[in-house]
């Protein structure tokens, strides 16, 4: 067994026991730390691969910007268990449905060779300056043009449906206007009024 | 090296042996960049305390010497306070969540250490040379905010869960706008590659660092970096007059300094960050006699330096922004110009060649 085979043994292993841990563990902001990790050992694993782009754009998006704004949900929220755990039974059968079809899908392509399924041969190696970045830059703005706009219109599309969804104008909201603010000048606040002194009589 | 290499191959066989090997001198390589980074932090407090005292025209710290040596007064109390920090009793709440409080602090220190990796000190002294370095560094610095969120969170403390909200929305925020500056520079020096972004900088003087053309995403960066560390003006996580002091108000003794020891290596992190992409880096000022002597290090720390003055320099100076007032300076003034200067940059690049070689265009494009 080579260095990377070990490498590679012990990343996956504490892939799986934290995707395990994600769908077992009681307690949510576990669950999503527990996420966390298995997003890291993931992009490790695509280090190996030599997919230095994608595995530190993983780290990048998801750990660094995705999972924080989860983690942050999760902890405002006061999840109740129990009534996390109310339907289980319900929905058991059709979630156990779903599993079955995962399960035959992805042993569909391990076991491509009995389906008659071309197998995928090994992508050769690469010199220490090929820049993986350059080349899936160029693939996006030259071949996939088309599909990766869709993809970023579509983003696009959620964001302002977000944003239109939750956006509400309020009448009787106070808040502050900076610009306002700094316009303001002495004669629209201050009134200087002339008050005859008080005589002291004796 | 390659003696003791060999010694390892002949031990461990060829493969193990060089994997091995890597391993090791890695290792003190890593021991190499820390053990100074951690001495330059706890400096660094000093010459804050030192720096913010005579802005404010007082002594500061004059007491602690090092064997009576009156001329050394006060540089003995960086060790002084370590020692005190290492002394204390790490308290942990009854209602904290013991494991996650415990691992806060080093999930905050983790990523402040590692994205060093990448940092070039001269053309040939950097520990891991990768191509995509400039991701690798936002990759990392973006998991700080770990360490933050769950200090917060496992205090179980109204403050300190007020303090990790403040600055998990905060650094999100200022992230989009560092990205941004950083994705001009890479449009620049057209590499992900911390090297070749301080060699696209190489030139006679120093109108060829990008400082000049990206001056405003200069400031960006500079600005979003004070944000990002949650330092003055921006430090409302900590926010001592309203919320005590934020994330790390139940921590104390060795736990609490190391959050202090991250903030402030993410301090020198964000220095020579700024040195490297808009400074030029090891570069001399001006490619003539008196400056190409002195060594490539040498400058690189001397720019640091001249950055982290200004780190100093805005905490003496502003006051704390009020939290409304972050988000819009983030979202609404530094997304748009980041965006604007991104378009530009990319029109300009694209004029025709006779445009480019006009002087003054033909230094930059």
């Amino acid at each position: 067994m080579s260095f990377q085979d070990v490498i590679f043994y012990i990343f996956s292993g504490i892939l799986i026991a934290s995707a395990l841990g994600v769908i077992t563990v009681r307690n949510p902001v576990y669950s999503a730390l527990l996420l966390v990790l298995a997003f890291i050992t993931c992009a490790g694993l695509w280090l190996l691969l030599e997919a230095e782009f994608l595995a530190i754009v993983l780290v990048l998006v998801y750990v660094g910007a995705v999972m924080v704004l989860f983690l942050f949900v999760v902890m405002m929220l006061d999840i109740n268990l129990d009534r996390l755990r109310e339907g289980f039974w319900k929905w058991f059968p059709f979630g156990a449905l779903i599993a079955v079809i995962m399960v035959g899908e992805m042993s569909m392509v391990l076991m491509g060779k009995y389906f008659g399924v071309e197998e995928m041969p090994t992508p050769a190696p690469h010199d220490v300056d090929y820049s993986n970045t350059r080349e899936l830059g160029r693939l996006i703005y030259t071949e996939y043009v088309y599909a990766f706009e869709l993809a970023a219109v579509l983003l696009l599309v959620a964001m302002v449906a977000a944003i239109a969804l939750t956006l509400r104008h309020r009448e009787d909201k106070k808040s502050p206007n900076p610009s306002k603010q700094i316009q303001v000048k002495k004669e629209d606040r201050l009134r200087i009024v002339a008050i005859p002194a008080e005589k002291n009589e004796q | 090296m390659e003696n003791i290499q060999r010694q390892f191959e002949q031990v461990f066989g060829t493969d193990w042996g060089s994997m091995l090997f890597l391993l090791t001198s890695n290792l003190v390589l890593i021991f190499a960049i820390v053990i100074p980074l951690l001495l330059c932090v706890a400096y660094l407090t000093f010459a804050e305390r030192k720096i913010i005292a005579y802005m404010q025209i007082r002594v500061g710290p004059n007491r602690v010497t090092f064997f009576g040596i009156p001329w050394l007064r006060g540089w003995g109390q960086p060790i002084a306070d370590a020692v005190k920090a290492i002394m204390k009793e790490i308290v942990i709440p009854s209602g904290a969540n013991k494991s996650l409080f415990v691992l806060a602090p080093i999930l905050t220190i983790m990523p402040a250490l590692a994205a060093w990796a990448v940092i070039p000190f001269s053309p040939e002294l950097v520990l891991a040379d990768i191509n995509a370095g400039l991701l690798y560094i936002l990759a990392m610095t973006s998991m700080g905010i770990y360490g933050i969120i769950i200090a917060g969170w496992a205090s179980n403390s109204k403050y300190a869960f007020l303090g990790a909200m403040r600055s998990a929305a905060q650094v999100v925020s200022y992230e989009l706008a560092m990205g941004f500056a950083l994705v001009c520079v890479l449009m620049m020096s057209q590499s992900l590659n911390i090297g070749d972004i301080v060699n696209g900088q190489q030139g006679n003087s120093f109108l060829n660092w990008y400082l000049i053309p990206l001056f405003p995403m200069f400031l960006v960066y500079l600005i979003s970096g004070v944000a990002e560390t949650n330092r003055a003006p921006f430090d409302v996580a900590e926010g001592e007059s309203e919320i005590v002091a934020g994330f790390h108000v139940d921590y104390s003794g060795m736990a609490f300094t190391v959050f202090f020891l991250a903030e402030y290596s993410n301090m020198i992190l964000v220095a020579a960050l700024t040195s490297i992409m808009f400074l030029g880096g090891w570069l001399p000022p001006l490619d003539i006699a008196p400056f190409t002597l002195i060594p490539g290090f040498i400058w690189l720390l001397l720019k640091i330096a001249f950055i982290l003055f200004f780190f100093l320099w805005f905490r003496a100076t502003f006051p704390r922004y009020r939290y409304d007032q972050i988000m819009r300076l983030g979202w609404k003034v530094f997304i748009p110009i980041t965006l604007v200067w991104i378009v530009l940059l990319g029109l300009i690049m694209q004029l025709p060649e006779s445009i480019r070689n006009l002087p003054l265009l033909n230094i930059w494009f």
